[in-house]
């Protein structure tokens, strides 16, 4: 009888510590529900088709709403972020995703921009080189012209002493 | 002596025109592969500005139901089906809910089949409006929101009506009434 009095007190001191130092509610809260961070840190990677151009963590409309609480039960289940977008992006295709995999006609997405980029930068180089050929061209060609006029000076010159 | 200066001083013919033919063809490529790529963006563009399917004969899709059962709507012909797509986030829809599930229940005896898809939902949700609404009739979700998609719906609700023969008789944008479908029902149910 005793030893069990002494046990109970034990037991309600370190009760009482918990809770004064307010432990159990925050080990509980942390365990099991997903923070706000947690969830637009995903919801930000999605879009909803309902708000075309809109990110999920920053669209207030009901749809949006529930897809936020479907992520955040998702995550309180366990699931990791890859799992819950490719969740999404079989539930609702793949333009929920703000980065479409680099796969099929997507590839486009990826590769189109920077091929257009050197297409451009090649087109200038060559533009610019032509150009700097063309002047030079130019320019030897008057200088070879003013020495041909020269020449033909002196040709002449002597011509006219001989005569 | 002049002359000969002169003449060297001019890059060759053949040199020129092997020059010029690369560059040519380098223009020739850059601008081909520009023609294609408008032509791909005017493409996307047109199919973009096109509105939801009015006529002819619907695209056909393949919807399972929250209760697993499957429906082809190329195997329904000889049935008039009433398409209708919906969500629970969607007010107007609620609007017209009480008009389908009534609907369905004078008319699913007539060769009338009633089928709801849930456009961009979520299950627990879209499966507590049904419970709410009494919905009774067969209703799926829209996965991948490929059906939503083929019909180039703007938004929900809408709602298309297709004859016994497959064809599209009428389409609605916006919530439907009981008197909106009854009379094209009757209509269909009287040819």
């Amino acid at each position: 009888m005793g030893i069990k009095w002494v046990a109970k007190s034990i037991l309600l001191a370190m009760l009482l510590t918990c809770i004064s130092f307010n432990k159990i509610p925050n080990v509980l809260a942390q365990d099991i529900n997903p923070t706000d961070d947690e969830v637009n840190a995903i919801s930000k990677q999605l879009y909803c088709p309902v708000c075309e151009s809109i990110p999920l963590d920053a669209c207030g409309t009901q749809a949006c709403v529930q897809w936020r609480d479907t992520i955040r039960a998702k995550l309180t289940d366990g699931w990791s972020e890859e799992e819950i977008k490719q969740y999404f992006s079989d539930q609702y295709g793949i333009r929920v995703l703000a980065e479409p995999p680099v796969e099929g006609f997507n590839k486009l997405l990826w590769y189109l921009p920077p091929f257009l980029f050197l297409i451009g930068a090649l087109l200038v180089t060559r533009l610019l080189s032509n150009t700097e050929n063309g002047l030079r061209l130019q320019h030897e060609t008057i200088s070879n012209i003013d020495n041909a006029n020269h020449y033909v000076e002196r040709i002449e010159h002597d011509l006219k002493k001989w005569q | 002596m002049a002359m000969s200066i002169i003449k060297s001083s001019k890059p060759s013919q053949s040199h020129i025109t092997v020059q010029q033919r690369k560059n040519k063809l380098g223009q020739l490529a850059v601008w081909i592969l520009l023609a294609a790529l408008l032509v791909f963006v005017a493409i996307k563009l047109f199919q973009s500005s096109l509105g939801p399917v009015r006529s002819g004969k619907p695209p056909d899709f393949t919807l399972t139901t929250f209760n697993d059962q499957t429906y082809t709507l190329s195997d329904l012909e000889g049935q008039i089906i009433v398409i209708n797509f919906w969500a629970s986030w969607c007010d107007p829809c609620k609007a017209e809910a009480e008009d389908l599930e009534m609907l369905w229940r004078d008319y699913k005896d007539k060769d009338v089949l009633l089928l709801g898809i849930d456009y961009v939902d979520t299950e627990k949700e879209a499966l507590d409006y049904l419970s709410t609404w009494n919905i009774t009739y067969p209703n799926g979700p829209d996965v991948g929101t490929r059906i939503s998609q083929s019909y180039r719906i703007r938004g929900v609700p809408e709602t298309y009506i297709v004859t016994q023969d497959g064809l599209l008789a009428k389409s609605f944008v916006g919530p439907v009434n009981y008197e909106n479908i009854e009379i094209v029902l009757e209509a269909l149910l009287d040819k």
